[in-house]
């Protein structure tokens, strides 16, 4: 194992520098990562076998993690392991202290309608769901419904088109927009439709963490884009493209990756700086910390300078796409999974007796 | 049933629950979870950590234990006690494959004082 490596590592094999994944490995993730390339390790059960995994089938650290390295780097060949998801992953939903699940349709950018509304109540009704709550990122969440009703509530939501806000993946999560120059006197620029475009170039992307975007329509900075991880603040000249922020455990100001002129070189240079991310980031770190890691002149060399390594991440990124863009909650409401929404059987025991 | 005695009943087949996986069947207010390993294994224990009332069904399985998906503890399948440096042990039941059918033994199932 040591002389494998050695020989696929090179000099950046340090082993007494490593922190290892979990308790069933040696290996870092960065080292894990390396390896699943060079050794084109396509499958969970292969990874383990070929880096002598300590354990039979890992651990509730390294099998998520596992996962989404495969998911990231293999996007057409990897079939997604379930079993080594989160539950919130696995059913779509996020799972509450008390074991019931929320419910965040997409609103891309924010933005919603009568008939979008209409519907929320009426399945707010309908299910009997207990609190319903704007969130921190511009979208509806709605809080309490029963595991079992998770398809039923799903299907009533896409009557009107609602997909999944993903508001419990790790990955792209929400794009955060004020009104811009469609509304405010302020506005340099259409922040409202460039969050939605994003919003929709981006969505269903797996990603290490967590992903929060923002456009703000100039640099009064309404919708936060300074402490997102991705932030873009619109100006007369065009765009400011930030990232790096974070408003949680830690609080972080955004780092300036550039400037660019036009709406498609907003969406060039922040996919190709998040799919530069995905394919470096450890799982569970976010991008303020993959950052401060790789260093923040390197992503702003690669992304910003250097127009072929930009354009692969790019590409890359909308190859993944093609696989990443099905909407869970349609293809559960559909059938998918059922075994996940349903009780086995019911013993009404004393019934019986 | 002809081996199984008459404590014992049918509550499924090895096929309704993904290896690593578990489902859930339902008491009353009982819950219980029913895992089924990598190697096929199938274990019973209460559907509720010892920790804060987590639903351990819905956690990740791996080897003989499974990981509450509320705050990672990780409970065995065999005994229910809390791994590690956590205390706390939820309540096991006695589940048995016969061929492809799981059969639970509802001897202390239907005792609900255990449960409170
Ligand atoms: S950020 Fe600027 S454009 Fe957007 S709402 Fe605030 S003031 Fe208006
Ligand atoms: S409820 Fe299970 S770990 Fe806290």
């Amino acid at each position: 194992m040591e002389q494998l490596l050695a020989v696929e590592l090179g000099d950046s094999y340090k082993p007494n520098a490593i922190t290892a994944v979990c308790g069933c490995t040696d290996l870092g993730h960065d080292e894990v990562r390396r390896l699943i390339k060079a050794k084109e390790l396509k499958t969970i059960p292969r990874v383990m076998q070929a880096l002598e995994w300590k354990t039979s089938c890992g651990c509730a650290k390294c099998r998520p993690a596992l996962n989404y390295y495969l998911v990231c780097d293999w996007p057409d060949e990897y079939e997604d392991d379930y079993q080594s998801r989160f539950i919130y992953e696995r059913v779509h939903a996020n799972i509450q202290k008390d074991g019931t699940y929320s419910v965040v349709p997409r609103m891309w950018g924010g933005i919603t309608s009568a008939i979008e509304l209409r519907k929320i109540a009426d399945v707010v009704e309908k299910f009997d769901i207990p609190t319903v709550k704007v969130t921190g990122g511009q979208r509806i969440d709605m809080l309490g419904v029963q595991k079992e009703d998770l398809p039923a509530v799903w299907a009533d939501l896409g009557e009107v088109g609602f997909v999944s806000g993903h508001a419990y993946a790790k990955g792209l999560r929400t794009v955060k927009t004020c009104v811009g120059s469609d509304w405010c006197r302020f506005g340099t620029q259409d922040s409202t439709g460039l969050g939605v475009r994003i919003e929709k170039f981006m969505w269903g992307s797996w990603t290490p963490a967590k992903v929060k975007m923002a456009v703000s329509g100039c640099p009064r900075n309404c919708s936060e884009a300074t402490c997102k991880d991705v932030g873009v603040i619109c100006v007369d000249s065009g765009y400011e493209l930030h990232f790096a922020g974070a408003a949680g455990l830690d609080i972080k100001g955004t780092e300036v990756l550039g400037h660019v002129k036009t709406e498609d070189e907003v969406i060039e240079h922040v996919v190709a700086l998040t799919q530069m991310y995905r394919e470096q980031g450890h799982y569970l770190e976010r991008i303020y910390k993959w950052a401060k890691r790789i260093g923040v002149d390197e992503i702003r060399r690669q992304i910003m300078e250097n127009g072929e390594a930009r354009q692969g991440y790019f590409s890359r990124f909308i190859f993944s796409q093609k696989y990443a863009q099905v909407d869970p909650w349609s293809e559960r409401v559909s059938g998918k999974d059922k075994h996940e929404f349903i009780p086995m059987s019911d013993l009404k025991l004393e019934a019986a007796e | 049933m002809n081996v199984l005695s008459a404590n014992w009943i049918a509550v499924g087949r090895l096929s309704d629950i993904p290896r690593r996986g578990a489902r859930r069947i339902q008491n009353g207010s009982l819950t219980i979870a029913v895992f089924r390993t990598a190697n096929d294994e199938v274990y019973a224990i209460e559907d509720k950590c010892p920790h804060k009332k987590g639903p351990l069904s819905q956690g990740i399985v791996h080897g003989n234990c499974v990981s509450c998906p509320l705050h990672n503890w990780v409970i065995s399948l065999e005994d229910g006690k809390a791994q590690g440096a956590d205390e706390g042990t939820v309540r096991s039941f006695n589940v048995k494959l016969d061929g492809e059918d799981i059969h639970l033994n509802v001897l202390n199932v239907s005792d609900e004082r255990k449960s409170a």
